[in-house]
């Protein structure tokens, strides 16, 4: 009897400090969160300039005791800037990794990939900066965290064809053009929508293989069809062919430009310097509305110093506190909820709006942005290649929209040159 | 599209610059590649090496790209004789070089790659020049001098290597041993000597053509793997071996390109130029101007 007793009582405390004991491993088991992200190909400098941010993120949330009692740990791939890494590196961090959550690479061409594989897990996926990846899966666990809006194809040239409608006299011809891949075919998907919306004629429509090393004939051509506007959706290599040739033949046109990626990095900016008079592109930022962005102070103290040092965007106002942005939303989510349940996170994320460093964010029911903030601007007054004058006001005109506008467009574009 | 006469100077102008920057990139292909036996798919990344050299001299002394190129050609010379060393010793001798040589050079433009990646970081690089937002027009045709320039310099060198191999002992080892390297050796030549002079001859162009690369368009780590098929397609297009052929191959490629791009669709470019290719190996296999 007493052997029973003294057998139930020493099973029980070994069942208890056995407990105990996995409580605590788990405990001091990381909470991993894995990724791919582009560190070499075309869109490592954007990749990894948002890899620091969501490091500074890690940090930050380390040094005030983690997540749910854990560590966070970010476990990384390389994608390359190739969507085909994409789903065997995420196969890998799910299944090898046995990471807790997972949040997407930087830009559409790799976001769109993994998503096949995060409605086959029913993963929650907050992803970075992709351009209407949801419209084609409409998957109800996917978020987003650049400000395109709720229909973001549309929502993305909005701006750039409001700006256009303001011009007097109103254009009437349009030429669109944009490399060959994912995010300028959606975002001339969206500029053919609003072209027809508005009953413009479109006289050249072509798109060019992004390893194109002049474009020179390409501009050529537009200029041979001599279009009202030049809508260009393009990544940063040919954003920087395209605007040097615009300049070397001399393209005349009212509006030229919309959605090159590459200018609101530090390192277009500079290098093309007064080649970007005149252009209208797309911003996240400008020094000009910098009272309307008070929030962004607290990112960028803590990133310019450490860019610098990394060899990265020094300017750090467009990427960089989205991705931040973005690992914050999650942290919310994760606190809020009390856990890692994918299901309880995607429907926090749905329902409550999030205290961030680019603002108060709420989405909308596909994931995107309820509301669309991204900023239509104009060059234009850039005197040099200095980065200085890219900090101050007075050079980046925003347009659009509307509780953000400082100016009207300036056209046509090749008077802004003189 | 209306047919200008403008628009059509332009394009051939455009083409033919671009073809003079093409030629550049592939003449040391035709070397190794063309004459040599020796498959480097790691040229274009020595080409961004040359890039990168060019940029930090420009970057800190703001010297010219080209000049820079042109006077550290013989380091790339000196790399050049080094690398096909190794490569005999470790697999030409062996008979080896064909898979796992290939192997080789893919891993040598994968280091070249992640060095670069690790020493400047992955953002776009770009040299500033006096000519590169300058554009001479001759009524409404323009020649910018960012290409122009580039082409000039790359027609002499193209041209200089040319009058070398014909016109010198060592040039004239050079297509022998390219011929028959055991011809070669009965004769007391040594061709593993010659080939490896041959061999630096052409990384020693890739570093110059490194320099118009980024003279052109902003340069990063990576961008090396966009040009392999075009410097290969340029070698074959032209003849395996032959210099001329290379500069008319890179000439109908860059006049493809930007007759494409001008008339029909800049997306159709690639699919035309290696469908050019096609057809002119299906009825001359051996390329333009092969034997």
């Amino acid at each position: 009897m007493l052997g029973n007793s003294v057998l139930t009582a020493l099973t029980r405390a070994a069942l208890f400090i056995g407990l105990a004991l996995t409580g605590t491993a788990l405990a001091q088991q990381p909470l991993k969160i894995g990724f791919g992200m582009s560190l070499t190909g075309p869109l490592a400098g954007n990749g990894k300039a948002a890899l620091i941010a969501m490091q500074i993120w890690a940090e930050d949330v380390n040094a005030k005791g983690g997540l749910l009692g854990r560590k966070v740990e970010l476990v990384y791939y390389d994608d390359q800037t190739n969507p085909s890494t994409v789903p065997g590196l995420y196969s890998k961090l799910l299944d090898v990794d046995k990471v807790d959550l997972v949040v997407s690479g930087y830009g559409t061409a790799v976001i769109a990939p993994a998503m096949p594989l995060m409605m086959q897990r029913n993963m929650a996926f907050m992803t970075l900066f992709g351009l209407n990846v949801n419209s084609k899966f409409k998957y109800d666990r996917y978020f987003q965290i650049m400000p395109a809006g709720p229909d973001p194809a549309v929502d993305w040239t909005r701006g750039y064809f409001e700006a256009a409608m303001a011009l007097n006299p109103k254009p009437s011809t349009v030429a669109l053009v944009g490399a060959d891949a994912e995010y300028p075919h959606l975002a001339l998907e969206g500029a053919r929508a609003h072209v027809k919306r508005l009953g413009l004629k479109v006289v050249y429509d072509k798109t060019y293989p992004p390893n194109t090393v002049d474009y020179s004939p390409i501009v050529r051509a537009i200029q041979a069809t001599n279009p009202d506007l030049v809508y260009l959706a393009s990544y940063p290599p040919d954003s920087a062919g395209m605007v040097r040739a615009a300049n070397e033949v001399g393209l005349k046109t009212r509006m030229f430009g919309g959605g090159l990626v590459g200018p609101q990095f530090a390192a277009l900016k500079t290098q093309l310097g007064p080649l970007l008079n005149g252009v209208i592109n797309y911003e996240a930022y400008a020094p000009d509305i910098n009272r309307k962005f008070p929030f962004l102070d607290q990112f960028l103290a803590k990133y310019q110093g450490r860019a610098v040092k990394e060899g990265v965007d020094p300017l750090g106002f467009y990427l960089p506190p989205y991705a931040y942005a973005m690992m914050q939303v999650l942290e919310q989510a994760i606190k809020a909820t009390g856990g890692l349940d994918q299901a309880k996170l995607a429907d926090y994320m749905h329902t409550y709006e999030f205290d961030t460093f680019v603002g108060k964010v709420r989405f909308a029911k596909n994931g995107e942005w309820s509301v669309p903030r991204m900023l239509t601007v104009q060059y234009h007054g850039i005197g040099g290649n200095d980065l200085e004058q890219w900090m101050k006001p007075g050079h980046v005109t925003v347009l659009y929209p509307s509780e953000y506008k400082t100016g009207s467009v300036k056209a046509p574009y090749h008077e802004n040159k003189k | 599209m209306e047919i200008s006469t403008a628009l059509l100077l332009n394009a051939i102008i455009a083409g033919l610059l671009l073809g003079g920057f093409y030629a550049a990139m592939s003449v040391g292909i035709s070397i190794s590649f063309g004459m040599l036996d020796v498959v480097n798919i790691a040229h274009p990344g020595f080409i961004i090496l040359g890039s990168y050299i060019a940029y930090i001299v420009n970057d800190r002394f703001g010297f010219d790209p080209i000049v820079v190129s042109l006077t550290v050609s013989p380091l790339f010379f000196l790399l050049g004789a080094a690398l096909y060393r190794v490569y005999y010793y470790s697999f030409e001798r062996r008979g080896q070089e064909s898979l796992r040589g290939l192997a080789f050079f893919f891993g040598i433009l994968f280091i070249t790659e992640v060095a670069l990646v690790l020493t400047f970081g992955v953002d776009y690089r770009m040299v500033s020049t006096r000519y590169g937002d300058v554009t001479w027009r001759a009524g409404e045709v323009g020649f910018p001098m960012r290409l122009v320039v580039p082409f000039l310099v790359s027609m002499v060198m193209v041209i200089g290597v040319q009058l070398f191999l014909t016109h010198t002992f060592f040039g004239r080892a050079v297509l022998a041993v390219a011929q028959d390297p055991l011809a070669l050796r009965l004769m007391g030549v040594n061709p593993v000597r010659v080939k490896e002079l041959a061999f630096a001859l052409s990384i020693a162009t890739a570093g110059v053509a490194g320099a118009f690369l980024i003279v052109i368009q902003p340069v990063q780590p990576a961008i090396g793997r966009e040009f392999i098929g075009l410097v290969f397609a340029v070698c074959v297009l032209g003849g395996m071996g032959s210099i001329w052929g290379t500069l008319l191959g890179a000439f109908v490629l860059g006049l493809a390109e930007s007759f494409t791009s001008t008339y029909f669709g800049p997306s159709w470019a690639p699919a035309v130029s290696f469908g050019l290719l096609l057809a002119t190996l299906a009825f001359r296999p051996s390329g333009l101007l092969g034997r």
